[in-house]
């Protein structure tokens, strides 16, 4: 019993631990810019083909590989904000969600072109013997994925509590015109948030590919989850978002476990829905935050 | 001299073009069939290889001398998986460009829309999508043939081997698609006929990344084997998995498994999984006096040499299509009923890329669960079951 139990909670971790990024990436470029960057999911993809691309197909080393797929990442983020956010002479909130998803229309529609539609795989990190704990199974990749996660978390409360930089991005979310006030650049912090976003996307793209596998429109189902994980822990709250994300993983798994399969993605959004009308901001952020926030 | 020369190549040049117009009011017209194919769209991965092959076959025919003299013309139409541009497209086809007979489309869905048009435009459809419904009940579709298996041979096909191995009770984990929906079907309403229990029933989406949750449950209700029902990257998750938990016991996938491609992606998990699959991907394991041999060795080689990648079984289904129209053609010329009275009375024995056909009045497809072998990946490659 207790060995079903604890398969069917590594499984809903290691799911939980990818929606989790994407959450973290959503509020990353929520923070500084108040808007939902829904080309968040291609972020993830792109981490995973370019992973592939560079280390199956170019055979490049280990580490290269993922040093170029980081900068690929950064690269596409970089530009994404500069061709499409900067650009803009009045920047509408809404206006600039609809570019987003253009975005990802656009990005995925490249996947396809130069990857085609299969799925692609990589060896895991480090081969051998899944891990065995108390009859239940763990496949050693599930545990980078959820480390990674995990390093993660914590460099990026670093990022913001400790760095210059990171409370810059910070000071731009709380309030725009102030932060320009002292002096921070705006500008240049929005294009920061979408680089980190980005990367972080393609973080648990290259993690999760070995395990799931990769293709070109897996985007869409992995943004609405992590939308679904940043909402239900409170959007803007990192704490919030690891929270959800596990949350949403282990409450699938379960359902799936001990209801019926065919119904987890639905009670997954069910529970989404029971906390959103006891606490419309999210489990971690309270309501007069939310009401000072423009969106 | 130079006078001379020059009237000379006036004669020359008259003619020429003399012979020129000659040839071409000798040469035949054209026998015109059209292809509706699901070239883009969710399906393209289906409509893609079929249009490689309907391209392939009008060069080779054409360049053997046609059909009886008149070339062949295939005029493909993009559906873009979609059931209203399908109904469109061949509208198009019938009444525009008046073809004999239309092969396509690629999914069930399209093909079920075009039942009562291609019906009452009383012309030949061979569709190249597997649902049953397709084809039956035979007596409202007259006009409707199909070539790939029914899903209940692949099922038959795994039962009968699971009989002969003393499996009765088994696990089934399904895709939450149309295929997978079909299989679930198939899979419950045949097992009691093969003395099979299902214990435990799973599901998953086609864009789940882990499936270990559904597979524990599996194991917990005491099956002997697994049947996974998919297409797509999902069977090489559930493959992965199966391999990650030690289950223990053996893994079969449906006839969707058949690409090289899914043994590469599963890497070492994909050992000792058990499937129902066509001969196309394995007619280089088929004993030299099989009738199917020679044709696919000749298909999946011409296709390798021209597309640089395999035909896969849907690229074959286009074949069978295209094929028995063009034997219709042969034998009867380009009259609709006459095709379509030689397609259901003279297709027997028949060698495909799909197995053996029989066409008859009371079946439009002409395939059992002998089109499938039972194929066991061993060290990285398919290998025969007895």
């Amino acid at each position: 019993m207790l060995t079903v139990f604890l398969q069917f909670l590594f499984s809903g971790l290691t799911v939980g631990a990818v929606y989790a990024l994407v959450a973290i990436g959503f509020n990353i470029t929520y923070n500084a810019t108040s808007i939902i960057n829904l080309a968040q999911g291609e972020f993830v993809v792109i981490g995973g083909l370019m992973m592939w691309f560079f280390s199956e197909s170019l055979k490049l080393p280990f580490f290269v590989s993922v040093a170029l797929t980081i900068l690929t990442a950064g690269i596409i983020g970089f530009l994404m904000e500069r061709l499409t956010i900067k650009p803009l002479k009045n920047p509408d909130l809404l206006l600039m969600i609809m570019i987003t998803i253009a975005v990802s229309i656009v990005l995925r529609g490249i996947l396809m072109f130069s990857f085609g539609k299969e799925p692609y795989v990589y060896p895991a990190f480090t081969e051998g013997e899944p891990v065995n704990i108390y009859g239940a199974i763990i496949q050693q990749q599930a545990l980078w994925v959820i480390g990674i996660t995990g390093f993660c978390i914590v460099l990026l409360f670093f990022f913001f509590k400790k760095t210059m930089l990171g409370k810059a991005m910070l000071a731009c979310s709380v309030h725009t015109t102030a932060a320009k006030l002292v002096g921070i650049n705006v500008s240049r912090m929005v294009m920061f948030s979408f680089i980190l976003s980005a990367i972080v996307g393609a973080i648990g793209g290259m993690a999760i590919t070995p395990i799931s596998l990769m293709e070109y429109d897996k985007g869409p189902m992995l943004a609405v989850k992590g939308f679904c994980a940043a909402i239900m822990g409170g959007i803007g709250s990192n704490r919030g978002a690891v929270l959800g994300g596990f949350l949403i993983g282990v409450l699938e798994s379960m359902t799936a476990g001990y209801i019926h399969s065919g119904s987890k993605d639905a009670v997954a959004l069910v529970i989404l829905l029971v906390i959103l009308f006891l606490k419309p901001s999210g489990l971690f952020v309270s309501k007069t935050t939310l009401d000072l926030r423009k969106f | 001299m130079k006078r001379t020369s020059g009237k000379f190549f006036v004669v020359m040049v008259a003619v020429l073009s003399v012979c020129l117009l000659c040839v071409n009011a000798f040469a035949k017209e054209p026998y015109k069939i059209g292809a509706l194919l699901a070239v883009t769209g969710p399906a393209s991965f289906l409509g893609e290889p079929e249009k490689n092959t309907a391209l392939m076959l009008q060069d080779q025919i054409n360049k053997a001398g046609g059909i009886n003299g008149h070339p062949l013309e295939i005029l493909i139409e993009d559906t873009k998986s979609d059931e209203t541009q399908a109904v469109l497209s061949a509208k198009k086809l019938l009444e525009n460009d008046k073809v004999l007979a239309i092969i396509g489309p690629s999914t069930t869905g399209e093909s079920m829309a075009l039942v009562p048009i291609l019906n009452t435009a009383a012309t030949p459809l061979l569709s190249c999508a597997a649902g049953a419904p397709i084809t039956q009940p035979v007596k409202d579709r007259t006009w409707i043939f199909k070539t790939p298996q029914y899903d209940i041979s692949a099922v038959e096909a795994i039962y009968g081997y699971m009989k002969k191995q003393g499996i009765s009770k088994v696990g089934i984990i399904t895709i939450s698609t149309g295929f997978g929906d079909a299989g679930k079907k198939a899979l419950i309403e045949i097992a009691p006929k093969y003395g099979i229990t299902i214990v435990a029933e799973e599901k998953y989406g086609p864009k789940d990344s882990d499936m270990t949750t559904q597979l524990t449950k599996i194991k917990a209700s005491g099956a002997q084997a697994v049947i996974n029902w998919s297409v797509g990257p999902g069977q090489v998750v559930v493959t992965k998995n199966w391999h990650a938990l030690r289950m223990g016991i053996p893994l079969y996938q449906s006839h969707g498994w058949g690409s090289k491609k899914n043994i590469e992606l599963a890497g070492k998990a994909a050992e000792g999984v058990i499937a129902p699959l066509g001969r196309l991907v394995v007619w280089d394991k088929l004993a030299d006096k099989h009738p199917q041999k020679a044709l696919l060795k000749k298909y999946t080689q011409d296709y390798e040499a021209r597309y640089k990648g395999e035909p896969g079984t849907f690229g074959g289904h286009a074949y069978d299509s295209i094929m028995m129209i063009v034997e219709a053609l042969k034998k009867v010329g380009p009259d609709k009923k006459k095709i379509r009275d030689y397609i259901e009375t003279k297709i027997k024995n028949w060698p495909g890329t799909g197995g053996v056909f029989n066409m008859s009045k009371n079946d439009h497809c002409g395939l059992d669960k002998n089109a499938f072998e039972m194929v066991v990946v061993k060290n990285g490659d398919w290998s025969l079951l007895k």
